[in-house]
């Protein structure tokens, strides 16, 4: 990729030098300057378009392009499939309970992380001994990672030696130790918990930024006004962190709705799709057929593209508002 | 987050924002009076503080205590172990793919962190400075990229190292890596260039240096603390990758530490003593340097997102 950087300064020097000279206008152009100004933008983002292009763009082409092709397990490429790859996906039983449990899953977990962050955030934005230490123990499931985390949540729930299980035993909360990652009614909420465990660490430090640009003054105002604590927060702590808020609540979308290890590694989808995703239910189907897979993968994109735009128009609507 | 991606020069400056973050805490802490006064207050808040602090810490320091104990008693139900078996972490680097799986993960997350500032900063200086034309257009494309993460694209990105016979190179998840973390570095560095003022620029390139110059000499240099961040947040990323790790690499010794730790999942038995001992490795760099950044975090994450 570097190599690509360098010879794309003096390749292109032939044919792009006249298109691009018309650009110069756009810039505030100051001075003549030498050979690498008359390209225009094109060494300075073209490497960085060039590899989006390579890693990003690419794929969601060869991933259509599967989707529509025969492809045997061994990879070679039989024919073209039309649409029965997507008319086969459709027909999968356990296809509707993959795509709501996929709303439910994403819908509790950015919601309980959103909430739970803005408790957090609150509490250590307080001045009280030790402020420095806590915070570095919260970052701790932030810089892990989250593969090593689920794993580690699954062995603390292990039948025969999980250290939750003994815990829950001695304290009275169940009988006997249980197999909580067998039975999807369990499962589901553990993996829940933990997809908001490794959630707060970076939602509550965004939120904390957010607050660290509230001014004092404004506090102060609202004291001297006699406001109380509750009504401050309400009126002007929770209006004034609502970019911070917004942020948080998009990237946890995103992540949360691809969210893969945790899934993966607590119970690899099983018992069949009972506890899958359509991410994970994607990955089980690429083993068995990667044309099916491919076509799961064009649906979840589409619907992380919906996602998208209906966040593009939200935060334009909350531009205008400004 | 759109916001500021598409608008940088609207974007709080970094040095304004410390600013007023401390005028905040100043004011806070210049209220000894509420520190004085509600003493109980303040207990009752670092007690809850520290007691979440322990519940963010123990599954963590569940995974070491399982990582050091006997290989015979990992079906007990008891806590802790009855000694502690320093030796399973070299009879894990000695008997498995981890020394590989190390070297795989750190030349990656150091490949990647590398060439993402190779092309990041050049491709954020030139949209902070120049409105040229595509400007939009590109800026959209990085909103994008940051849209959509590699678990949407697997089947893509494996029918395309497949085809380009790539698959199970450290290139490949070099590539991989920098593509999906440019998008923050770009806009997290738009940001910061946007924040110096560009009459510092100007006054060296009157002087005879041309733009590349001024960008390495007098603007870099400023903008520091917004490359380490975008430096510390790829190599994090790229260290604790799974899913691309797992597709684009199929042999042991040539996947990283996060998809490596799963040969110790077998069938019907797990060496979660040798799991945990890999993933302890795995785990103490990088919350080490996390915590070394801890307050580069905040301001970091103020200076792309928040405002």
């Amino acid at each position: 990729m570097s190599t690509t950087s360098t010879t794309s300064g003096p390749a292109g020097k032939g044919s792009p030098l006249r298109k691009d000279g018309s650009l110069r206008k756009d810039g505030p152009v100051r001075k003549d300057r030498g050979g690498l100004a008359r390209l225009g933008p094109l060494p300075w983002i073209g490497p960085a378009v060039l590899l989006i292009a390579l890693v990003v763009l690419w794929p969601v082409y060869e991933m259509v392009r599967t989707s529509f092709l025969r492809i045997s397990s061994s990879g070679f490429v039989r024919g073209s499939a039309g649409f029965d790859k997507y008319k086969q996906l459709f027909a999968e039983p356990s296809l509707p309970s993959v795509v709501l449990s996929t709303v439910v899953w994403t819908v509790v977990v950015v919601g309980a992380t959103m909430l739970v962050s803005l408790a957090l955030a609150q509490l250590f934005n307080q001045r009280f001994p030790g402020r420095r230490l806590t915070r570095w123990a919260l970052i701790a499931p932030w810089a892990a990672s989250v593969v090593m985390t689920a794993i580690g949540f699954k062995w603390m729930l292990n039948q025969t030696a999980g250290v939750l299980n003994t815990l829950m035993t001695d304290l009275g909360l169940i009988d006997s130790p249980r197999d909580w990652l067998g039975d999807p009614a369990t499962a589901w909420p553990w993996m829940m918990f933990v997809a908001v465990f490794v959630s707060l660490p970076f939602t509550t430090y965004t939120l904390l930024a957010g607050l660290q640009t509230v001014p004092g003054e404004v506090y102060e105002a609202a004291r001297v006004d006699g406001a109380g604590p509750w009504q401050t927060y309400f009126r002007i702590t929770l209006p004034l962190l609502r970019p911070a808020f917004l942020v948080g609540v998009v990237i946890n979308l995103i992540n949360v709705f691809n969210s893969f290890p945790i899934i993966w590694s607590m119970t690899h989808g099983g018992p069949d799709s009972d506890t899958a995703t359509t991410t994970v239910f994607m990955y089980q189907l690429k083993n068995s057929d990667i044309g099916e897979s491919a076509a799961m993968s064009v649906v979840n994109f589409a619907l992380v593209v919906v996602m998208v735009v209906v966040f593009l128009k939200a935060s334009r609507w909350n531009q205008e508002e400004n | 987050m759109a916001r500021s991606t598409l608008a940088p020069a609207e974007t709080a400056p970094p040095a304004v924002t410390a600013r007023t973050a401390k005028t905040a805490r100043t004011t806070r802490a210049g209220a000894p009076r509420s520190a004085r006064t509600l003493r109980p207050r303040t207990l009752l808040i670092a007690a809850a503080a520290w007691l979440l602090a322990a519940g963010f810490l123990l599954p963590y320091a569940e995974m070491v205590i399982t990582a050091l104990r006997p290989a015979d008693e990992l079906r007990d139900a008891g806590y802790l172990p009855s000694s502690f078996e320093w030796a399973n972490f070299v009879d894990v680097w000695r008997e498995s793919h981890l020394g590989d799986n190390l070297r795989v993960t750190l030349l990656v997350a150091a490949g990647s962190t590398l060439l993402v500032l190779l092309v990041a900063v050049p491709a954020a200086y030139y949209t902070a400075r120049v409105r040229f034309r595509g400007r939009k257009l590109f800026l959209l494309l990085v909103l994008v990229t940051q849209m959509f993460q590699p678990t949407s694209l697997l089947v893509g990105l494996y029918r395309e190292f497949y085809q380009l016979d790539m698959l199970n190179s450290v290139w490949t998840l070099i590539l991989c890596n920098a593509a999906f973390n440019l998008a923050f570095a770009i806009w997290i560095l738009t940001a910061y260039f946007a924040s110096i003022p560009v009459a510092l620029e100007e006054s060296a390139m009157i002087d005879g240096l041309g733009r590349g110059g001024a960008l390495l000499r007098i603007t870099l240099p400023l903008a520091m603390p917004g490359v380490v961040t975008a430096m510390i947040f790829t190599f994090i990323a790229a260290w604790n990758e799974f899913v691309m790790g797992l597709t684009l690499s199929t042999v042991p010794e040539n996947q990283p530490l996060t998809v490596g730790i799963n040969s110790f999942i077998g069938n019907y038995t797990v060496q979660w003593n040798f799991l945990f001992a890999g993933s302890v490795i795995a785990i103490v760099p990088v919350v080490v340097l996390f915590a070394l950044i801890e307050r580069k975090v905040v301001s970091g994450l103020t200076a792309g997102s928040v405002k």
